[in-house]
């Protein structure tokens, strides 16, 4: 891929805990309205590439750039200001504020006007189907919305990358069936995804390419039916044959 | 709307009854408006942001010692010198609140550090001699004037309290609908996911801090001019600190109408006691506390969580 016309760009970046390097030398692309699958064992990084993009984590080493600037440094508040939003794999959802308030906290990151906001959150309730639960409190939402309201809150932010943190996990197939037709009518918008995801069904019908972790490394990337078949991608999820 | 129709009644009680109460009452009155309005100033950073200062003395201590010490010194009305506390303890309340925040101080390490702030100018006003040392300043009788703060009678300080509080109110109130109000509501619930949405966690915490102390420190000044005298345990002491956080607490934190009607409940219990439990020193204030353990073991949410039906939800958990 071009990398002039890449959305984000990371060049070989590394994140150390002290003794224990979580990533290593990862470089990977998004461009502009493309959706990115990054799979991977538990514990191969993702979620740690997750918070180095959204500003929780600063690298080690390496470069990240969105939109051609660098966001190494930058406060999570500035990275989404810029148009790079994010869910949270464990979901945050402000519990004792209705779901329309959870919205519009998201809202807010492109307007001061308080109508104005909860105009742009009543939309994207509409959106993404919680329109009929808009005055209960976020703690009394299921799993399957508090999801939903996570997406919710990102997309409100109009990004113009939006990380989902597998969205899917815990859902039944049903409630995975409607997610991906969010997915992909928020694909439709233009805006493109880095999706994390476990359900391989899922992701490998979502995904234009797939990148694979393992122990905080790449050893695949491509399109998801040629990853699928990848010898390194297999034994790193059932292990080496003996 | 019942409950538009209460409001209006008791506004214009407020308003209209204070001429024919007699002294105690007015007095007591004048302490719930005060406590009600402390307690409003502290809700927006420990109720809405859900920082819990526990020193909100210092800003109280810093209004009543400016507006005095520039009355007493320079003749300098005390209106003026009520607006100079105010900007001086919002610049005291930005220094914390940077100095916290910026290096993530949370939770009770949040509170640890206001309670030490506080502690620190009491004792410094009690080691200076210009600001009157442990004898702390007095106000001397003089004429009243309404130029000077001073009145005659106490009718015109509750009608002062009482513009106070209900500004205080409609201040809460305008901050509920805005983007500060919503992003600090945000913060208290969950800075991490705050931030993720766009929040910018440190200043709008600081912007809170510094409306929050500014408002504080205007209750300094009415206090100083009210009782004549101030000195650094009254004024920096912890019970300040303590007052105001009660206040809002019993009566619902992170609720436009909880800290005053915290007041309402926590002034008459505390003076009922005191009246009721004479010539045994002590008493009253554990039939306080018990009230307070009542309240707070029971009404987790405050007196508001009483009130609170669906798309209204509790605002605070307390831990």
């Amino acid at each position: 891929m071009d990398t002039r016309l890449s959305l984000l760009q990371l060049d070989s970046v590394t994140k150390r805990f002290g003794g224990l390097t979580a990533v290593s030398r990862f470089s990977l692309t998004v461009g502009a309205g493309e959706i990115v699958g990054l799979i991977g064992p538990n514990g191969a990084g993702k979620t740690t590439v997750f918070h180095l993009l959204s500003g929780f984590h600063a690298p080690t080493e390496g470069a990240i750039r969105f939109k051609g600037v660098s966001v190494v440094g930058a406060k999570p508040h500035q990275i989404c200001r810029r148009g790079l939003a994010r869910t949270f794999q464990i979901v945050q959802p402000f519990v004792n504020l209705t779901t329309l308030e959870n919205v519009m906290v998201g809202a807010f990151n492109r307007t001061d006007d308080a109508a104005a906001a909860r105009e742009r959150a009543l939309e994207v309730l509409e959106f993404v189907g919680l329109g009929a639960r808009r005055d209960v409190p976020a703690r009394a939402l299921t799993l399957s919305d508090r999801k939903r309201l996570e997406m919710a809150r990102g997309l409100a932010t109009r990004p113009e990358l939006l990380l989902l943190d597998e969205v899917m996990a815990g859902l039944n197939p049903t409630e995975i069936e409607a997610i991906i037709g969010l997915i992909r009518r928020i694909h439709a918008q233009g805006v493109a995804l880095l999706i994390i995801e476990h359900v391989m069904q899922a992701i490998m019908a979502l995904s234009q390419r797939i990148v694979v972790l393992h122990h905080g490394e790449k050893i695949a990337e491509g399109r998801p039916d040629d990853v699928a078949r990848d010898a390194r991608v297999i034994e790193a999820y059932l292990g080496a044959r003996t | 709307m019942g409950a538009e129709v209460l409001l209006g009644l008791a506004l214009g009680a407020l308003l209209l009854a204070p001429p024919f109460l007699p002294p105690y009452f007015l007095e007591i009155l004048i302490s719930v408006m005060l406590f009600g309005y402390l307690g409003a100033a502290w809700n927006i950073l420990g109720g809405y942001a859900g920082q819990f200062s526990f020193g909100h003395a210092a800003y109280f201590g810093i209004g009543a010692y400016t507006s005095t010490l520039l009355f007493l010194n320079l003749g300098v009305t005390p209106w003026l010198g009520m607006l100079a506390g105010g900007v001086l303890a919002a610049a005291f309340g930005l220094f914390a609140g940077y100095l916290s925040f910026r290096y993530g101080l949370r939770g009770p390490y949040f509170s640890l550090v206001t309670l030490a702030f506080a502690e620190m100018l009491r004792v410094v006003a009690v080691n200076t001699k210009a600001v009157g040392s442990s004898l702390g300043l007095v106000i001397p009788n003089r004429e009243p004037a309404a130029v000077n703060f001073i009145f005659a009678g106490k009718l015109p300080y509750y009608y002062v309290i009482l513009a106070m509080a209900l500004a205080a109110v409609w201040i809460t109130r305008r901050l509920e609908r805005s983007k500060l109000g919503y992003s600090l509501l945000a913060i208290r619930e969950n800075e991490d996911a705050a931030e993720a949405a766009g929040v910018d966690a440190l200043g709008m915490k600081l912007r809170a801090m510094a409306l929050s102390s500014f408002l504080t420190a205007l209750g300094g000044t009415f206090y100083a001019q009210y009782f004549a005298y101030i000195d650094p345990t009254i004024t920096f002491g912890p019970s300040v600190s303590i007052q105001g956080l009660l206040q809002a607490i019993v009566g619902g934190a992170g609720t436009v109408l909880g800290p005053v009607v915290g007041a309402f409940v926590l002034t008459p219990v505390s003076e009922l006691s005191r009246a009721a439990i004479r010539g045994r020193a002590g008493v009253d204030v554990m039939l306080y506390g018990v009230v307070l353990v009542l309240v707070i073991s029971f009404l987790p949410h405050g007196l508001m969580g009483l009130r609170r039906g669906r798309g209204n939800p509790p605002r605070v958990p307390l831990q």
